[in-house]
């Protein structure tokens, strides 16, 4: 049990991921709805960010004017795999023994790209709910759908 | 080949990027066109490029085989790779092949459906989708598929809102569309980063042999997979997760409905074959529990409802939207039995009900066009009216409900024979069942068209008023297509068992 | 409120009721601006890059926009320049894909922009970002502007 608790992350992950959802099935409302939607999308990138975390980590920035046999404070690294980048330049990385941890750039690349998906997909949301509040003179979901069942019934306009 | 001697040695080499890269930049610089139809001619040029591309390297890929691209140089599994193999090469041939055929048709199309100053930024997210759905379909990156899937969603949002000028329902349609779209790709960007926690990688191919050295993986692999599949069968419209469907298809306007109608689930769909079978295997025990629970039970249900909600619809385009949930459900058949065979016959009728689909939205779109109905009782004496917009919807829709010589023939025999060949006998009577319930809302609409009279206007019986060129050639296009895969199969036969083979030869 | 477009002027005695908002924001704006020019060319060493810059310096035009009205922003950043803007960033990101092509190597291959392919990379990144730091500032700001130029329904009475 304590070992749950001291995942406080996944469980914080969760409880918005639900809340979140609940607000989009339970709000009547066209603009809660996109707040929650908001939420459960910010749930994700808890969790991305929490699986991303290494302990100690150094930002992942090769230091240049040191040789590559030792890192900043001038400890010795061990010789890692070598990775060929494009265009033939060889890095060596640090290895599993070195002593230096570097942390890994991935995750928050890929929360930084789910982040701006989310921006484009709220910004649009808000654009439909002016236009529907425009046509419609509301943004209450049960007197939209009220309206259209009115103009349902009388049959497509010409 | 002769043809691919004629194409020059750098579009072989870099075809896979340019598909990516070609339509997203050319979006942007369409935005800002002053003149419409400089517009339509710019988006018209970048979609022949595409299909010339696409139809390229699928040939190149028949010959060579697999081919994969390093996007900047970083070879996978650290960069990003472009795969065009056996799996995805026809999907990106249809995309790009139903994107040049629907610009061609949104030329008068867009007259009718969209203010001035607005089509030029329709043009613009037009591109935007195409680019989506061709780089959702190349990619062989698992996050590069959301955000492709994202990019192709959000175009498909504003498209679908763009249909308020003719019907004001387009816009809550889109709005829902946009919540459940947006659910739908926030789960599998979950099931993603569960992956990503539980192989260390990104690349499709790498993750496959990491979960096959771990045979199947931890709970993290199970619960990636179930996000994955109810992520993706929202955007494919799998059957309790099809309800932005009707709206979306039905209040948009007409050649965004049969563009999306014949890529955006088939583009979905691709993504459960690759996820299902590539990443993952039917031999993990959870994967071959959620085929024949969820996906053959789904799929089956979604045919009978959806088949008998098209009965009841008095509106054509939700009738043809219902039709579609239906289909989707025989690929999902098809996928859920996990043979060579019947997997073959669920990626035929993946690309068979493309070419139906997009004739028949197209048909009922210039009916639109010339005479403003969208309503059962209002095709009254079409036949006589617009014989030959009639005639390439009714040789559509005899190929929907699987007359033989047509395409629809094709991928249900396949697909009967699969089932029977696994013992699946109950498979194969809802299938004849369901095709005995197209038989119903397609054949009544083909009979209130040929024997019934035409409507009487103001005290004159209407004339014929045929729909313009630009609308004709497309629409007869996609019918002599499907009559032309139902005679000669071979072609689409061969590609759809080369994928399978891909998919389940591989393991 | 009344109509967005209108200047924000003097009270009926004569005092401007905005003086305070208006003497701090002219302070604090052009550091807002700086500060997300920092972001932007800080990315390559730390957190930062195109898409946090792009929106701080949407965010100082949004708040002189606020503070001065909408017509005000709109002489200093003309809608016009927006939409061309949004198009230039997108072009900066693809056309340095396509010159990577045309120099012989992939798409987005960045190693050859250079002589030395560290250096190659170096330009390419800080090319790319500069593309994204454009596009994201004019969309936001163009998302503002949509917004912001709707007519209100309500007027001063129904409030």
């Amino acid at each position: 049990m304590s070992d749950l608790f001291l995942q406080y992350n996944y469980i914080i992950v969760i409880i918005l991921m639900m809340t979140g959802l609940y607000i989009v099935f339970a709000s009547r409302n066209l603009i809660k709805k996109l707040a929650g939607l908001s939420v459960f999308q910010t749930s994700v990138f808890l969790l991305y960010i929490t699986i991303g975390k290494v302990s100690g980590g150094q930002p992942p920035i090769l230091i240049e004017d040191k040789g590559y046999g030792a890192d900043k404070d001038g400890h010795a690294l061990l010789e890692g795999t070598i990775q060929t980048a494009a265009g033939g330049a060889s890095y060596i990385l640090p290895g599993p023994g070195s002593d230096v941890l570097y942390s890994n750039p991935l995750p928050h690349v890929l929360i930084l790209t789910a982040i701006v998906v989310g921006v484009a997909t709220l910004s649009i949301g808000l654009a439909l709910t002016v236009r529907i509040r425009e046509v419609y003179r509301t943004i209450e979901e049960d007197e939209i759908e009220a309206a259209d069942f009115v103009y349902n019934l009388e049959g497509t306009a010409d | 080949m002769s043809f691919l001697e004629f194409v020059p040695d750098w579009l072989l080499a870099h075809a896979p990027a340019f598909l990516m890269a070609l339509p997203l930049i050319m979006a942007a610089i369409t935005a800002i066109l002053p003149n419409k139809r400089v517009a339509w001619a710019s988006t018209f040029i970048v979609t022949a490029i595409l299909t010339v591309t696409a139809f390229t390297i699928a040939l190149y890929n028949a010959e060579v085989g697999t081919t994969i691209y390093k996007m900047g140089g970083w070879a996978p599994p650290h960069g990003i790779s472009l795969v065009i193999d056996a799996l995805n090469a026809p999907v990106v041939v249809l995309i790009a092949l139903m994107s040049l055929i629907t610009v061609i048709y949104a030329l008068p199309a867009t007259v009718a459906e969209i203010k001035p100053n607005k089509r030029a930024p329709f043009y613009a997210a037009f591109l935007l989708c195409t680019a989506g759905l061709l780089g959702m379909t190349v990619t062989g990156d698992a996050f590069n598929v959301f955000v492709f899937l994202e990019v192709s969603s959000i175009s498909t949002y504003v498209l679908v809102a763009m249909g308020a000028a003719r019907d004001r329902r387009a816009l809550s349609a889109a709005y829902n569309y946009l919540i459940l779209g947006s659910i739908g790709a926030t789960f599998f960007v979950i099931g993603v980063g569960f992956l990503y926690m539980e192989t260390g990688t990104l690349n499709m191919a790498d993750m496959a042999r990491i979960l096959a050295d771990l045979d199947g993986g931890s709970r993290v692999a199970k619960i990636a997979f179930g996000f994955i599949v109810i992520g993706l069968g929202l955007k494919l419209a799998m059957f309790p997760l099809h309800t932005w469907l009707p709206g979306a298809y039905a209040y948009s306007p007409t050649p965004v409905a049969a563009f999306l109608a014949s890529t955006a689930t088939k583009a979905a769909l691709y993504l459960l074959l690759r996820f299902t079978f590539f990443v993952f295997d039917p031999s993990y025990s959870y994967v071959a529990d959620v085929l024949m629970f969820v996906l053959v039970g789904l799929g089956v249900v979604g045919m009978i409802f959806a088949s008998l909600q098209a009965i009841f619809q008095t509106d054509v385009r939700r009738m043809l939207a219902y039709s579609s949930v239906a289909q989707v459900g025989y690929m999902l058949l098809g996928i859920g039995i996990a043979t060579t065979a019947s997997v073959a016959a669920g990626y035929l009728h993946l690309l068979n009900h493309a070419i139906i689909k997009g004739g028949l939205f197209l048909a009922i779109g210039a009916m639109w066009y010339r005479f403003g109905i969208t309503r059962t009782e209002d095709f009254r004496g079409l036949g006589k009216t617009m014989p030959l917009t009639m005639g390439a919807f009714t040789v559509s829709g005899l190929s929907l409900i699987g007359v033989p010589f047509t395409a629809g023939f094709v991928s249900k025999v396949n697909l009967t024979f699969a089932a029977a060949d696994s013992g699946w006998w109950w498979a194969v009577a809802v299938i004849m069942v369901t095709s005995i319930l197209a038989l119903i809302y397609i054949g009544r609409l083909l009979l209130v068209a040929y024997f019934q009279s035409p409507p009487v206007v103001n005290g004159e019986v209407v004339v014929r008023n045929e729909a313009p060129i630009a609308m004709l050639l497309p629409m007869w296009t996609l019918a002599l297509a499907s009559v032309f895969v139902g005679i000669w199969s071979d072609t689409m036969v061969g590609m759809a068992i080369r994928a399978a083979e891909l998919l389940l030869g591989a393991g | 409120m009344s109509n967005p477009e209108e200047k924000l002027g003097v009270d009926e005695f004569g005092r401007d009721p905005h003086v305070l908002l208006r003497v701090i924001a002219k302070f604090l704006i052009p550091l807002i601006a700086l500060f997300a020019f920092y972001v932007q060319f800080h990315g390559d060493y730390g957190p930062g890059g195109g898409f946090q810059a792009g929106v701080i310096l949407a965010a100082s035009v949004i708040l002189y926009a606020l503070i001065f009205g909408l017509a005000e922003a709109k002489k200093a950043f003309p809608p016009r320049l927006i939409r061309y803007g949004m198009t230039l960033g997108v072009i900066l990101y693809g056309g340095t894909g396509v010159v990577n092509l045309i120099l012989g190597g992939e798409f987005l291959n960045y190693s050859n922009l250079a002589s030395d392919s560290i250096a190659g990379q170096h330009y390419g990144i800080l090319a790319v970002e500069l593309g994204v730091l454009v596009t994201v500032t004019t969309v936001m700001i163009a998302i503002f502007y949509a917004f912001g130029s709707r007519q209100p329904e309500t007027s001063d009475e129904d409030w």
